[in-house]
């Protein structure tokens, strides 16, 4: 029987003591004195959520094939342990080997949203890691980050030893037989981040030096050594059919968020969304083969025993095999009662043949996500769907047996004035009359119920909005009132329901997601007060936020509604993910004149991503 | 054909919950490629019975679970089929045809268990605390002859008094552990924490449950005959 990290009496105390024994089906144990690197794989999150994470999943059979690699798992402890552990001093721990994270030779932090940013501070404060990675000694673990928001890792850039920017199938086995040879000559700390900085994707903060105008916009931003590369280049996997897939993943005892098989059938996106950071830093859309996606299906189902798989991408309907690749599932698994999910799918007549193949229609609602109501904005946004899509779409659900629909869309966008955000009411009120119109009354199942809801448009790096001013927390609930007070004023009022998202919250991703070095001492403020779980609503206090704007002196607004001009020097300028920034100010431009980009099957808009040599940029020309 | 395991849950996994070891199952059935018989309706799932849900931080030799088999596979074949998709601590350990119906439903037949108490670490636990143990097992006798034992318990309709002693069948030492065997079911349930509780406090002791560990030995369903209580383990029941 192993030895557990905490006693009973403590794990007896705290909701879901589950989530800190391990042990759980296929989670993998080694002899550690039979290895030479031990790998802590974090998900900055409480475990539920970072159990859902397929990354994860694939890094840590990747990591765990390796014979000289022991890689574990370690998540956020909710606030109920967190507590204990600070009071009775017991330091973080890894869920397999239940050992400190302090013993481990890396620890690896995915981070996948900015509200997480706190988690971290938590994460290495209870491991006993000094907060500044400067401050590491030699036998601390080196701190690694990766994940979406290292593509901005500027306000973490304090924290961190290194970070990984791309997808990490890609150059972990470079780094680890580098520490590996390093450790053995008993190299230091800082001779390694050096050498490391030289693999391709790999950004050492320390070894770089920034500096700032009068105005406070950067001025320079530069290595401090000839040798440390003035740019770092995304890395990505170009053949993503035989990348290493995880056979057999972790299956946790405790329902996960998600609680079911995850096929990744593509990277990527085809459409260019303006918004959308996915679509640009994953580019260029990579498809995995379909033969051998039935494989992985087909070894996953069977390892784990879940009774549902997702086929998930960015836009699951832009893959090309879809409809083989459902055929398949329905035909062999159909009987055994596996369920299919398919999320991220655009609504049109395909996508409706191929859902009522895998779902009951009766239980099941409808998603849309035109992100804004009027014609005019979706174009500004680059959102290539029309009024008539929308429509004809919900008329074919509608008569498909379907009657709830939830639509998504976005307030606060560029360019956006009350007329579009009324016309997310017009849009509503149109897609309920389209049910009352195509269904007749004695083939209606209840009423027609249309869910609207709301979110505060947030700039991201690498897109073409990261250009873009955001609003005021007063400001977005106005955008959402206007919506709510246009929603009551139609016919169909009693068919939709409006929800919309917190404003506070809003305002703080934006600081963080396009902020510089000097955010970070904001960070450390807040969760120096004790602010952990941002992303829960009934942890987050938007207060600490504000007294550690107030005590750092560090201004949100100079983030967040200061217009940028095209050519200011951005904090992650410095990143080269392949999308040139000619492509984004282009389409910045574009978005101005309200002009629509054709997605890339339809035609190349030579945003550069061809430069990796592969995927959709090559497809048909092989 | 309807069939019962048993199975044994031992060591972290007394830490999770009842309705987590239920999907656990099902998931395990789907690993292991045994036929089982799904509901109709809306929302199929699985038909499964589970005799006595375990309280969070008890191991058990002896748990047992009714299933119905769509294809009916060996008891050999089955268990060597689970052994081999099993989490560790879990081992399935037999499994048995038992009547069809309401006659064969685990969960209405129980009707005692037994348990096995003892201190899971002793060279953790303060001195304090393992004396107080040492008592109460000394003294069990002079608690057990009071003919009225009187715990409050939290109902549906606030706190009542039950007197517990009629559910108490046995309770002695043996060596350091403690045996218990007591009423347990849906007609009579009594938890073994309550009654060693009621005990220390009988007794003027004090010690906090967590240093105990619990491990259920038996699970028995009440056979009468001709007015007579018998009890027979759950797994002795086949056809």
């Amino acid at each position: 029987m192993k030895k557990l990290a905490v006693d009973d009496s403590i794990l007896l105390s705290v909701d879901k003591p589950a989530r800190y024994i391990g042990s759980e089906l296929n989670s993998v144990v080694k002899d550690k004195n039979k290895i030479d690197i031990r790998f802590a794989m974090c998900f900055p999150d409480v475990y539920e959520i970072g159990m859902s994470h397929l990354g994860i999943q694939i890094l840590y059979d990747m990591f765990n094939r390796r014979e000289d690699v022991w890689c574990e798992r370690v998540y956020s402890p909710w606030t109920d342990m967190d507590r204990v552990m600070r009071e009775k001093n017991i330091r973080l721990f890894a869920l397999e080997s239940q050992d400190p994270i302090l013993d481990f030779d890396f620890l690896g932090i995915t981070i996948q949203y900015e509200m997480c940013y706190t988690n971290i501070l938590q994460i290495l404060d209870l491991s006993g890691i000094p907060l500044h990675a400067q401050d590491r000694s030699d036998n601390c673990p080196i701190v690694i980050g990766g994940g979406p928001c290292a593509y901005n890792p500027e306000p973490l850039a304090p924290f961190f030893d290194m970070f990984y920017i791309g997808e990490g199938e890609t150059q972990y086995n470079t780094l680890f037989d580098l520490y590996r040879k390093m450790k053995k000559e008993g190299k230091t700390r800082q001779e390694f981040l050096r050498q490391a900085s030289h693999i391709p994707g790999i950004y050492v903060p320390s070894l770089y030096q920034v500096s700032y105008n009068e105005d406070g916009t950067l001025r320079q931003f530069m290595p401090l050594y000839d040798d440390v590369p003035a740019r770092v280049k995304k890395q990505i996997v170009m053949d993503l059919t035989d990348a290493v897939y995880p056979e057999k993943p972790v299956v946790p005892y405790i329902k996960a968020t998600q609680d079911r098989v995850v096929l990744e059938v593509q990277r990527g996106c085809i459409r260019g969304c303006r918004f959308c950071q996915a679509g640009m830093i994953y580019r260029p859309t990579r498809q995995r083969n379909v033969k051998v996606l039935e494989k992985h299906a087909d070894s996953m189902l069977k390892s784990t025993g879940y009774e549902e798989i997702n086929l998930s991408s960015l836009s699951t309907s832009d893959y090309t095999q879809l409809s083989g690749l459902v055929d398949y599932l329905v035909e062999k698994y159909g009987k055994e009662h596996i369920n299919i999910a398919l999320p991220s799918l655009r609504i049109d007549a395909f996508s409706l043949d191929i859902m009522s193949k895998v779902q009951d229609v009766r239980k099941s609602s409808l998603t849309f996500a035109p992100e804004a109501g009027s014609q005019r904005l979706r174009n500004i946004i680059n959102k290539g769907l029309t009024e008539e899509d929308i429509l004809g779409g919900a008329a074919q659900a509608f008569r498909g047996g379907w009657s709830h629909v939830k639509l998504y869309f976005m307030l606060g966008l560029p360019q956006e004035n009350d007329d579009d955000r009324r016309d997310i009411a017009h849009l509503a009120n149109k897609i309920a009359a389209v049910f009352y119109e195509e269904v007749p009354k004695e083939e209606r199942h209840g009423k027609c119920q249309i869910t609207v809801s709301t979110s505060f448009f947030v700039p991201k790096p690498f897109t073409p909005f990261q250009w873009a001013v955001m609003y005021s927390p007063g400001d977005y609930l106005g955008f959402a009132a206007t919506v709510n007070h246009e929603i009551k004023a139609q016919l169909n009022h009693k068919s939709i329901k409006y929800n919309w998202h917190q404003a506070e919250e809003t305002v703080l991703e934006g600081f963080l997601a396009r902020g510089d070095r000097r955010c970070a001492s904001v960070i450390e403020k807040v969760y120096r007060s004790g602010q952990i779980f941002d992303a829960w609503t009934e942890c987050f206090h938007y207060e600490n936020w504000l007294n550690a704007f107030d005590e750092t002196g560090v201004d949100p607004d100079f983030y967040t509604k200061r217009p940028r001009s095209l050519d200011e020097l951005l904090p992650w300028d410095f990143i080269d993910i392949g999308v040139s920034r000619e492509f984004l100010k282009r389409e910045w431009q574009h978005a101005m004149e309200g002009k629509v980009t054709p997605n890339c099957r339809e035609q190349c808009s030579g945003c550069g991503a061809r430069v990796f040599g592969g995927g959709v940029c090559y497809e048909g020309q092989i | 054909m309807k069939v019962r395991f048993k199975y044994s849950r031992q060591g972290e996994l007394r830490f999770i919950g009842h309705l987590d070891i239920m999907r656990y199952f099902q998931k395990a059935m789907r690993r292991a490629g045994i036929d089982i018989r799904y509901s109709e309706g809306m929302s199929p799932h699985m038909i499964m019975s589970f005799a006595l849900p375990l309280s969070v931080g008890q191991t058990s030799d002896c748990e047992y679970m009714d299933v119905e088999l769509n294809t009916p596979i060996s008891r050999e074949e089955a268990l060597s089929r689970l052994n081999s998709v099993m989490a560790e601590g879990i081992r399935v350990t037999d499994m048995i045809q038992v009547a069809e119906g309401k006659a064969g439903k685990a969960m209405s037949l129980v009707s005692a268990a037994d348990y096995r108490v003892k201190i899971r670490d002793a060279e953790k636990t303060p001195e304090e605390y393992r004396h107080s143990w040492q008592q109460m097992l000394d003294h069990l006798g002079l608690f057990l002859t009071q003919s009225d034992i009187e715990v409050t318990k939290e109902g549906k309709d606030g706190l009542k008094n039950v007197n517990i002693r009629p559910l108490i069948l046995d309770m002695h030492q043996e060596e350091d552990s403690l045996f218990l065997r007591v009423r347990a079911g849906s007609q009579a349930n009594l938890k073994p924490g309550a009654a060693i509780r009621s005990c220390l406090d009988f007794l003027d002791l004090s010690m906090p449950e967590y240093i105990l560990s619990v491990n259920r030995e038996e699970v028995y369903a009440d056979v009468s005959e001709n007015g007579e209580h018998k009890l027979v383990p759950l797994g002795e029941l086949g056809i």
